[in-house]
């Protein structure tokens, strides 16, 4: 129980002098977990959207491919990526091994089958209340999409926060990929690893509680965001 | 709309690989594959930034066991080896993927265990006949299992014990297959012996009732080589920056800033370019 309490304080305090390597690994993980969350969303609504909206042989194979792939090892993927990345592999001359954009690729592979499965599911949901209505207005595929996305954004939101939390909290893939190289690569998860491997427990935990601190700021964030904009949708 | 939407999404991409590649593009450095034993210790955030300083070069450290070690720079994926098995370092040479192998510093393993002993290895006249106590006590001893410099060398050990731990892998014999120190936080939690690194052990933070059991064996001799990738192999291999950095390392320099990192008062590793 002391070594909770001081991991605590240590959390507090370490939180209240802002330590300068603190800070520089909060906001590589910031950076580089919303990035990767940003480019997922790019990829994984549309796809969550055509996958919710139209009916195409093969769909359901794609939808069960895609739940199966939420459950994706992140160890696997940061393999996969090291293969594809290392000079030895097919992108080896981009040189992109042990950077951030790796870990950024990485973290995409992660989040993508999150992002698309929500939106998937919440669009659906909206489709079955709203498509009939929708075409009863003669409103053309590309308007009739746009229209349930934009009434779905909020519900979407979901679907981001969920990818970050995923993204932030992953530790497998971005240590083989980004090498938890001090300065370059090192994030709050590889930092916290590197600290219970050196049998500094209350240092690691201390940071866990940093970690969970950031990822509430971020979803403290996001819902002031979307209860503003959802009042003033009302109004 | 179709049109600044495509917009939007390509200057994300590029907006997200330029944040994700200013840091390492403008400033001139190299990797160095190395082992978790060797950062564990603290050793590099001693040397390396008076290095950086001196020559404007960074060395990006990534830390792993010495197996993965030289599988990365097989691969091609470092620029310069600091590992710790002499056998495999001098095949990665011959294979031709190593320009050359240098002895770069030692320091020696050690048996560590609870402080009850009840193998009584303190006793034992060599850690041959240690880790035949250990054996016939059956007591829990974690090994590190994942081909690591300890691991490889630990191996070896038993192999001179006549006896094939793996046989018995799971029963009291327990293999971790991660780093040193999840190891040694393994075996404090199982109240069973280890064998580890000298700097890793001095440096590492969860002792509890653990201490240092049975050293001084010749056998337990620890050497760090180090070894510049071959350009020959990998055209990429930063040479120029790879070699400034072991010239610096094996010179007088670099020598001595080894020898006075101390923890708790202790010299962690015993530098050996200068004979």
């Amino acid at each position: 129980m002391d070594d909770l309490w001081q991991a605590f304080f240590k959390a507090i305090s370490l939180v209240v002098t802002l330590d300068d390597q603190l800070l520089e690994i909060v906001w590589l993980s910031l950076r580089l977990s919303l990035t990767a969350v940003g480019i997922a969303l790019i990829i994984g609504l549309p796809l969550g959207a055509v996958l919710a909206l139209t009916r195409f042989p093969g769909r359901r194979i794609l939808n069960i491919i895609i739940n199966v792939f939420m459950g994706l090892p992140p160890v696997v993927v940061g393999l996969f990526v090291y293969l594809l990345l290392s000079r030895s592999g097919p992108f080896g001359v981009m040189g992109l091994l042990f950077t951030p954009t790796a870990m950024i690729i990485a973290q995409v592979i992660l989040v993508i089958p999150i992002v698309t499965a929500i939106s998937r599911q919440v669009l659906e949901e909206l489709y079955n209340e709203y498509d009939e209505l929708l075409r009863s207005l003669d409103a053309s595929w590309f308007r009739r999409i746009t229209a349930l996305v934009w009434d779905a954004k909020f519900s979407l939101t979901t679907a981001g926060l969920a990818g970050f939390g995923r993204a932030v909290s992953e530790v497998g893939a971005v240590m083989i990929v980004g090498g938890n190289i001090d300065h370059l690569t090192r994030v709050m998860t590889t930092a916290i690893a590197l600290e219970a491997r050196k049998g500094d427990l209350t240092m690691a935990l201390s940071l866990g509680i940093v970690l969970m601190t950031v990822a509430l700021g971020v979803n403290l964030v996001a819902y002031t965001i979307t209860e503003s904009a959802k009042r003033r949708h009302a109004r | 709309m179709l049109k600044n939407k495509f917009h939007l999404i390509i200057s994300t991409l590029v907006l997200a690989f330029t944040l994700g590649s200013i840091k390492y593009a403008n400033a001139e450095s190299i990797i160095l594959a190395s082992t978790t034993s060797t950062q564990n210790s603290g050793l590099f955030d001693h040397i390396l930034p008076a290095f950086t300083k001196e020559t404007g070069i960074t060395v990006n450290v990534v830390a792993v066991g010495t197996g993965a070690a030289l599988k990365l720079a097989r691969n091609g994926d470092a620029d310069v080896l600091m590992v710790h098995h002499k056998t495999s370092e001098e095949k990665f040479v011959k294979d031709g993927f190593g320009v050359e192998r240098f002895d770069l510093m030692h320091n020696d393993f050690v048996l560590v265990g609870p402080d009850n002993d009840p193998a009584d290895i303190k006793s034992a006249n060599s850690v041959v006949t240690a880790l035949q106590q250990i054996e016939k006590q059956k007591t829990p001893f974690l090994s590190r299992g994942d081909d690591s410099g300890t691991n490889k060398r630990e191996l070896e050990l038993w192999h001179e014990a006549s006896f094939d731990p793996k046989a018995v892998s799971g029963d009291w014999y327990r293999e971790t297959g991660s780093g040193m120190g999840a190891t040694l936080n393994t075996a404090v939690a199982m109240q069973g012996y280890a064998l580890t690194d000298r700097a890793t052990w001095l440096s590492y933070k969860n002792k509890q009732n653990m201490q240092v059991l049975f050293e001084g064996d010749k056998r337990l001799f620890n050497q760090y080589g180090i070894i510049i990738v071959n350009q020959n192999k990998h055209p990429h291999v930063k040479r120029k920056e790879a070699n400034s950095f072991v010239d610096w390392l094996l010179s007088s320099k670099g020598q001595s800033l080894i020898a006075s990192y101390k923890v708790a008062g202790e010299q962690l590793f015993t530098p050996d370019a200068l004979k």
